[in-house]
């Protein structure tokens, strides 16, 4: 109603003051790659969620054991077989009355460890193979990526028994093992993504202003393979949990009296009708840690490449 | 498309070689001999070696090894009073491991392509994050979690299942819905993925336009479509069914190759172990040829590059 009755006066006809060079402005402020990620991530409470509860996991394995009076190799046989209680074992205490918090704790750590060792081994590996023989392109590339072929033809799970069968089995040789069969995928994804990149006209403008190999490698490679190499570590960090848990449940991994969690989960397995604590509690660990892994792994893809989501 | 074939297949020979000349050299390095008796004599040992061979340069001990295998001859076990090593592998313990896991792959392909085409037609509704929540769950929580669990909870605890052994197809069903948990989870995973991409497709948008129903659309043309690059699948699902197949046996106590092999591996059975990663080696080999000439058939482009990127 108020709209009719007004008036319509020559003032509020007047020019903004816009020039012709104010509309290229750009009023936002610059948030750049990593901002725009974060905005994305922040927005996603199922990954923020994930990530909270990885750093929880992560601090109690580190500090799990020192928050109870008892050690994870104090044995007891008066106390065998405790079932958990608020008061005296939390996570109550195995055959040899250990201490099943500190036990599980101890155990994630091992895991933790093994995984976090294998992925930088696997992404170490992997990141320099695939530059190097996308860099160079040609004849280098050719054979490199002949050899990758017929690693990757060669199956993980019988590789990794393999080797397991030779060397001692031990935090180390479960670790090397693991990147050993890993970082084939790796070096793929960063091949493609170099070779990508290398086709891109800012790569070529570097180039021709007369960029030299050190200052294209750091100043463009790496920052743009970055993000696929942060969204590849989420899910290897997983896998490889998975593997060593896997290997220590077949017998070829961690061996009394030392602890991952795939180890008191076959301990676990073994007394379940009876005490079925001894398998629940590093079960629940087991699954917290990688399915965790995995939603935060979905999320940073999400938000770091968002052409992927679907 | 046949020189395609014979040049995928002579590449899974290679690796199948490859396999087994690594496998080989590492029984080299392995600790010990056969003739660890402290009773033997220096001749007597000298004198067994020679019967079997052990006493032979490295290489014609290398050619044997090859030829014996190419026979099918894979040795004797130890711990099993000298069988041959081709009996235990490939005797009814196979039949068993195939039944379990033929039956798991059927299953949770089904499964989890029903769950996989609800979640797509119902994008971001509450059926797609429940079928959502049940693929992360499948594929995150390991088989070995998984069976003890199971066996603890519907066998022990409500006595639906028997706790293990396998005698009758009732026993079958625990390990199997293992198994295809497993599978239907990455099934269900591609199948939303591949399913939403081809929603997208011009085809299908003139398939609504010509007004045909939403139940033709999604069979005839949306299923159909999304089911092609189900292949890639192939591999990752042999290597879920394998491990799988390891774990669940050695749970349930099923005498299948897979308990077979961990059992192997406590006795440091090293013959039957080789043996068994072998045949572990032929069945992966066999899948990624499967893979690679499906990949061939639906795609020319494939056949003609040669290789798969």
């Amino acid at each position: 109603m108020e709209t009719r009755d007004r008036q319509l006066t020559p003032e509020l006809f007047q020019p903004a003051g816009l020039g012709s060079q104010d509309a290229e402005k750009i009023a936002g402020p610059s948030i750049g790659f990593w901002g725009d990620a974060w905005r994305r991530l922040r927005k996603n409470r199922v990954a923020l969620v994930s990530a909270a509860l990885i750093l929880v996991l992560i601090a109690l394995a580190v500090l799990g054991p020192y928050l109870t009076p008892y050690t994870s190799d104090g044995q007891d046989l008066s106390r065998q077989f405790r079932g958990p209680s608020l008061s005296g074992f939390w996570f109550g205490t195995d055959n040899f009355g250990r201490s099943m918090f500190d036990r599980v704790w101890e155990g994630t750590r091992v895991s933790l460890y093994i995984a976090f060792l294998a992925t930088a081994l696997d992404l170490g590996i992997g990141m320099f193979y695939g530059a190097i023989s996308a860099y160079n392109g040609g004849r280098i590339d050719n054979i490199m990526q002949r050899v990758v072929e017929v690693l990757v033809g060669i199956p993980n799970l019988v590789l990794i028994i393999l080797l397991m069968l030779i060397f001692d089995p031990g935090i180390l040789s479960i670790t090397i093992a693991i990147a050993f069969t890993g970082w084939t995928s790796t070096a793929r994804l960063i091949r493609g993504q170099v070779l990508r990149l290398k086709e891109q006209e800012f790569f070529l403008a570097s180039r021709a202003l007369g960029a030299g190999s050190p200052r294209l490698i750091l100043k463009h490679l790496i920052p743009n393979v970055l993000y696929i190499v942060i969204i590849t570590l989420m899910f290897t960090v997983p896998s490889a949990i998975f593997f060593e848990a896997f290997l220590s449940f077949i017998g070829l991994g961690i061996q009394v009296p030392d602890a991952s969690l795939g180890a008191l989960i076959n301990e676990g397995a073994r007394e379940m009708r009876f005490y079925p604590h001894l398998l629940v509690f590093p079960a629940i660990v087991l699954c917290l840690l990688t399915i965790s892994f995995r939603l935060l792994g979905d999320g940073l893809r999400d938000a770091l490449d968002p052409r992927m989501r679907k | 498309m046949l020189r395609y074939t014979l040049k995928r297949l002579v590449n899974a020979f290679v690796i199948l070689f490859i396999i087994a000349s690594v496998s080989w050299l590492l029984m080299q390095f392995l600790p010990g001999s056969p003739f660890n008796d402290d009773k033997l004599t220096d001749e007597a040992k000298a004198q067994l070696e020679a019967k079997y061979g052990l006493d032979d340069p490295l290489l014609v001990q290398y050619a044997r090894y090859m030829g014996n295998l190419a026979r099918g001859d894979l040795g004797n076990s130890y711990a099993y009073n000298g069988t041959p090593v081709v009996d235990i592998v490939l005797g009814k313990r196979l039949a068993v491991s195939a039944f379990l896991g033929a039956q798991a792959l059927i299953v949770g392909t089904l499964i989890g392509i029903l769950l996989g085409a609800i979640a797509a037609m119902r994008h971001n509704s509450f059926w797609d994050r429940f079928s959502a929540t049940l693929s992360v769950l499948g594929v995150s929580v390991p088989s070995f979690v998984l069976a003890p669990l199971l066996q603890y909870w519907l066998a022990f605890k409500a006595g639906i299942f028997p706790i293990a052994l396998f005698e009758s197809w009732w026993h079958s069903v625990l390990p199997s819905a293992v198994l295809a948990i497993a599978v239907g989870a990455v099934v269900a995973t591609y199948t939303r993925a591949e399913m939403l991409e081809v929603f997208g497709q011009d085809y299908v948008t003139l398939a609504k336009a010509k007004g045909l129903s939403r139940v033709a659309v999604v069979t005839r043309h949306v299923l159909r479509n999304s089911m092609i690059p189900l292949v890639t699948i192939l591999v990752p699902l042999a290597a879920a069914l394998l491990t799988g197949t390891l774990v669940v046996e050695t749970v349930f106590s099923i005498p299948g190759i897979g308990e077979q092999f961990v059992r192997s591996i406590f006795v440091n059975d090293y013959s039957v172990i080789m043996g068994t990663t072998l045949l572990f080696a032929v069945f992966f080999v066999a899948s990624y040829l499967i893979q690679d000439i499906l990949y061939g058939i639906i795609d020319p482009r494939i056949r003609l590059a040669g290789t798969r990127e």
